[in-house]
């Protein structure tokens, strides 16, 4: 890989990765069975220049701001390498919020160039929040069928000027590279601004871990909006003349075909996700005759034994040949991120001899805080911090557990447009994260929640829901999710304080009887301190983000209002 | 090729069967996230089984958003 710590910006070492690697495959661009298109870093860069180009003719120059709102897909990263080359500013926004919602992020991020896709450009140019994006200039929508209105905007596949090269704008470390929304939409936008160094830094710690290679296929799945796909989707594989794979369907069955079809090395995945792809793979365990099951479950135990100490990737495929198949008999590593993932999916995996790669971090702390360095693998905790990384925890409770602290040169520059936030944020150089944990003695970090959800008892112990969860695995229920009553419906009161359960139901699923006796009988068997004292059945879908990840504070919106005296069911 | 109308009334029979409804209990506005009480993947099975029943591909991107039997009906009937 390229020595990341001689460069000063992430376009710079994107201009010497694809002269580098040119004859590498860069992308791989699939739609269900078909391979639409297979790019060397050659091909990739002069897709890329040509587009940069026309760009800076439009007027595109440096520190200018340019949005992409697009699915995982390779005009993603062709673009994004355009921007850094011109020395601009990415705004890589989701794309499942709102129209509404993206406007508004698009103004507030001042973005001069918007780069999107036809099915999503069709929904912002009609909606009236358009009339708000005064700062936007220039709009390019891909894949737009022959005939269509493309009310104002170009065609990215033909926004192109090859005919002479693209200027390439040298940027610092301390600039901006990138101004990610890390939430928001509800009014008060949080643009976490990165600098060149953030990304040079993480990258560095990263690929320290998990290292990439040619050869190495990465299977993109997160949205590449988000910290983890753009680190290891894009800038860390990019540095290291990988491959990436993007597919344009998200079915199961085309996802599970191309583990087998490209071989991937690692994918990333949200715990919703993992844990369905263990359902199957149970579910498919479960369907064995006895005998083979008994053989099965042997060579997991003995897998199991031999790989204590830290992963055995041969010895594990050669044990547990189909299982590896399954998933191209290459896989070296699912890299799990965006929420907690319950110990015993992790566990699961690694029993299988697939080292899941568990950690913790935060979009302002430039992607990855802690991992799990797999030596040994540890299924209970989020991992060490990476290298570089200071972790402290503040004003620690008589248990241990404080508020998560982190300094590093990869905590984003400020919040945009905000320096009140930052102020609260960053404080003395610390990056205060909100979330609570504690290391142990072999120096892993173990969290237990965020900071405003939690309750005191009247013993004065600190109780967090997701310290609780756990015993509500697998409930036969759609969802849930604990909060502590007093962050749902703030009271001022210090004692009292309580922990709800909120479910939502399968469809036709009824409040049972049996269902009530399943969540007494597991809450029994928490310390009586920690048990929920009511249920709340909620109707709705939980909120959740792109990245399927429960969005607690707008779940506990939704709760608030219903009526608090009414609504809990004692338990 | 069939009507807006006829197409719509697959669906809903398609979707009531996938779910195990009893038949005539989705209507055409119905959001399906919220009326059938299901997530991403499982959306993703239903359109598997439309594009299978009425052999057509609907792109996840051409469905992104949508989230009535209406507008999915309509999405289907422009690739009839």
């Amino acid at each position: 890989m390229l020595d990341l710590t001689e460069y000063s910006s992430v376009g710079a070492a994107l201009k010497d990765a694809v002269e580098k690697f040119a004859k590498e495959t860069c992308l791989i661009e699939a739609d269900r069975e078909r391979e639409k298109d297979r790019l060397s870093y050659a091909e990739f860069n002069a897709r890329a220049h040509s587009l940069a180009r026309a760009m800076q003719d439009a007027g595109f120059s440096v520190a200018d701001r340019a949005s992409i709102i697009m699915t995982n897909q390779s005009k993603w990263l062709i673009s994004a390498y355009a921007i850094f080359f011109s020395g601009g500013v990415l705004v890589p926004l989701d794309y499942k919020l709102t129209p509404v919602e993206q406007w508004q992020l698009l103004q507030h991020s001042g973005a001069k160039i918007l780069i999107t896709e036809y099915p999503i450009w069709r929904q912002l140019a009609t909606s009236p929040a358009r009339a708000d994006a005064t700062t936007l200039q220039t709009v390019l929508v891909s894949e737009a069928p022959p005939s269509a209105d493309l009310s104002g905007a170009h065609r990215w596949e033909a926004f192109r000027n090859a005919s002479a090269p693209p200027q390439f704008a040298p940027r610092e470390r301390k600039d901006i590279a990138s101004i990610v929304y890390s939430s928001g939409t509800g009014g008060r936008p949080k643009g976490c601004m990165m600098t060149h160094e953030n990304y040079l830094e993480q990258c560095v710690a990263l690929t320290s871990l998990y290292p990439f290679w040619p050869g190495v296929r990465y299977l993109s799945i997160l949205p590449t909006n988000h910290a983890i796909d753009f680190m290891v989707g894009f800038f860390g594989p990019f540095t290291c003349g990988a491959c990436v794979v993007h597919l344009r369907t998200l079915r199961p069955e085309f996802v599970r075909e191309a583990f087998t079809k490209y071989k991937i090395t690692y994918v990333s995945l949200v715990p919703l996700v993992l844990k369905n792809l263990q359902k199957g793979l149970q579910a498919r365990f479960a369907e064995l005759p006895p005998g083979k099951r008994k053989i099965f479950d042997r060579l997991v135990a003995i897998n199991k034994t031999l790989t204590k100490p830290h992963p055995r990737l041969w010895l594990s495929r050669g044990l547990l040949k189909q299982v590896h198949a399954a998933f191209g008999g290459e896989l070296r590593a699912i890299i799990v991120g965006g929420a907690f993932t319950e110990p015993q999916t992790l566990q699961f995996f690694y029993d299988l001899g697939i080292p899941v790669a568990n950690g913790y971090g935060l979009t302002e702390a430039g992607t990855a805080i802690t991992v799990n360095d797999l030596n040994p693998f540890r299924a209970d905790t989020v991992g060490k911090p990476l290298p570089g990384m200071e972790v402290k925890i503040v004003d620690p409770a008589p248990d241990g557990v404080g508020e998560v602290y982190v300094r590093s040169k990869t905590v984003m520059s400020g919040y945009l447009k905000d320096p009140e936030l930052t102020a609260e944020t960053i404080v003395d150089g610390w990056l205060r994260t909100g979330d609570l944990g504690q290391f142990d003695l072999q120096g892993h970090l173990h969290l237990s929640g965020r900071k405003k959800n939690m309750i005191v008892t009247e013993e004065g112990k600190n109780i967090y829901p997701e310290d609780i969860e756990s015993v509500f695995e697998s409930l036969a229920v759609k969802e849930f999710c604990v909060f502590a009553a007093n962050y749902v419906w703030p009271k001022r009161t210090m004692v009292g304080e309580q922990l709800i359960l909120a479910i939502h139901l399968e469809n036709n699923q009824a409040f049972t009887e049996e269902l009530k006796h399943d969540i007494a009988a597991r809450n029994s068997r928490l310390l009586n301190y920690k048990r929920i004292h009511g249920i709340v059945v909620y109707p709705e879908d939980f909120p959740r983000t792109a990245s399927l990840k429960i969005k607690r504070y707008d779940l506990a919106t939704l709760l608030a209002k219903l009526d608090r005296d009414h609504v809990i069911l004692p338990l | 090729m069939p009507t807006l109308e006829n197409t719509t009334q697959e669906v809903l029979t398609l979707a009531e069967q996938h779910f195990k409804l009893e038949p005539g209990s989705l209507s055409p506005t119905d959001d399906f996230f919220k009326k059938l009480g299901i997530d991403s993947l499982q959306t993703l099975e239903l359109l598997s089984r439309l594009e299978n029943h009425f052999n057509i591909e609907l792109p996840d991107y051409e469905v992104q958003g949508v989230s009535d039997f209406k507008t999915l009906a309509e999405r289907i009937q422009s690739r009839l």
